[in-house]
């Protein structure tokens, strides 16, 4: 019953890493995102903050057929990125970690957002006084107090790329081995005449992944106090 | 020697300040709400004046009819706040290193060894801020604000967040730096005798202007 099998593997595994390039490559936009968003009063910031959190809100679909609408073969950007870079996102894996990633931006921007406006200010200001620049005040006081609150905006938005169904299956459908997830996986075996045994073995890994990265979070969060402290 | 000469609006009040001082320490005297605060942290460039000039030993470091204005990481003046503000997430010994770092100067070890003496905080190297005393935590932002090596040094209220006993603890530390460390330094308190101790200048401020400038025995008895 709990023998995995090797396409339930292959899916496990494409989950896996579809949510750790996710995660990897939308941070640094959801690092200077959050700290524009926490540090600076600019035109239109409502309007921002509301557009990062639409994924959140929005049905998955919408989101998944507006990607396909922008990154598809024909899209707009999508065109352009095929024609002259070579990046094809359309029914590949890599068109699921860009999914994925939308998907999982609000519950990253959130936590990290929060860690800044949490950093203390005259701590930054000490550190200027001490010589360093703004770029270097950043990486040495701003980033290295916020960074618990970084991770567990990671894990929580690794959690939630893994699990991402609708978005994805919209944008870049179901192929087995190219961008078949778990979610996915587990969608199609429950389809399947006798893929109910299957579908419960994938089911309880996912609730082990995302149980893990939801204790993970957790544990990051409460360093981001003790750090704060100074203990 | 520090010249200031700047006014600056904040709000309904408005500081307008001119002094020269040449002394070792300069004393900024006055109650809470004189302005001293603010006079302190234009001279330190975290703000800017709005008319005048601010120069150290003839550098010039704010010019306004120039908008000249050099940045704060730039000025190489050292600032020591009533609340330490220690970097949390770093030990003593790199919260103390942290200026030379972020300068990129040669490590002096003679020099560290003998501020570690000076403010006996060689033994809590290993320590996070959050395990120190006030007293402490003081110190040793009075070693890494030193070990940045400044031209100036400014104390706001060093002590102004310790009680009695810390403060006679610390003071003594105050006077072997001012006789020892050769940085000049600019030091504010509301406390007449902890400037009559320290101060070889004082500045009264009184609502924002200067309300008299000399020796210490200006200060109020």
């Amino acid at each position: 019953m709990f023998e995995i099998s090797p396409p339930e593997w292959t899916a496990v595994l494409l989950s896996l890493r579809v949510g750790v390039v996710a995660i990897l490559v939308a941070t640094p936009f959801a690092i200077a995102l959050a700290w524009a968003l926490a540090r600076y009063d600019f035109w239109g910031k409502s309007i921002v903050d509301a557009t990062v959190h639409l994924p959140l809100v929005l049905p998955p679909v919408v989101t998944g057929y507006l990607l396909l609408l922008t990154f598809g073969k024909r899209g707009l950007v999508g065109g352009w990125l095929a024609d002259h870079l070579g990046i094809v996102f359309a029914f590949r894996w890599t068109g699921a970690a860009l999914a994925c990633g939308v998907m999982s931006f609000p519950l990253l921007v959130r936590p990290i957002r929060l860690s800044i406006e949490a950093v203390d200010r005259r701590l930054e200001q000490a550190a200027s006084t001490l010589g360093a620049s703004p770029w270097q005040v950043f990486a040495t006081v701003t980033l290295p107090l916020a960074l618990p609150g970084i991770l567990a905006g990671m894990v929580l938005g690794f959690a939630k790329a893994i699990g991402e169904f609708g978005a994805t299956i919209t944008f870049v459908s179901n192929i087995p081995g190219e961008t078949q997830t778990i979610s996915s996986a587990i969608y199609s075996l429950i389809q399947t005449p006798d893929g109910d045994a299957a579908a419960l073995r994938l089911v309880i890994v996912s609730i082990v992944m995302s149980m893990a990265a939801l204790v993970a979070s957790e544990v990051f969060a409460r360093r981001a106090t003790r750090r704060l402290h100074g203990n | 020697m520090l010249h200031v000469e700047v006014a600056k609006q904040l709000g309904d009040f408005s500081v307008e300040v001119a002094f020269t001082s040449e002394g070792r320490v300069t004393g900024l005297f006055g109650a809470s709400g004189a302005g001293k605060t603010s006079l302190v942290s234009m001279i330190a460039g975290l703000q800017r004046p709005d008319r005048g000039v601010i120069s150290v030993d003839g550098d010039i470091l704010d010019d306004a009819t120039k908008s000249l204005h050099i940045a704060v990481h730039q000025r190489r003046i050292g600032y020591v706040f009533q609340d330490a503000r220690l970097f949390p997430h770093l030990d003593v010994r790199r919260n103390l290193d942290y200026g030379r770092r972020m300068n990129r100067l040669t490590r002096d070890p003679v020099q560290e060894t003998r501020l570690n003496d000076m403010l006996n905080i060689g033994h809590l190297l290993d320590r996070r801020p959050g395990q120190l005393s006030g007293g402490e935590r003081q110190r040793v932002a009075l070693g890494r604000a030193l070990l940045a090596r400044p031209r100036l040094l400014l104390l706001d209220e060093p002590l102004g967040s310790l009680d009695e006993d810390r403060k006679a603890e610390i003071l003594p530390y105050l006077m072997r730096l001012r006789d020892e460390a050769g940085v000049p330094m600019v030091y504010v308190s509301h406390d007449p005798d902890e400037l009559r101790q320290l101060a070889s200048q004082v500045v009264m401020l009184k609502r924002g202007r200067i309300a008299a400038f000399g020796g210490p025995e200006i200060l109020p008895a």
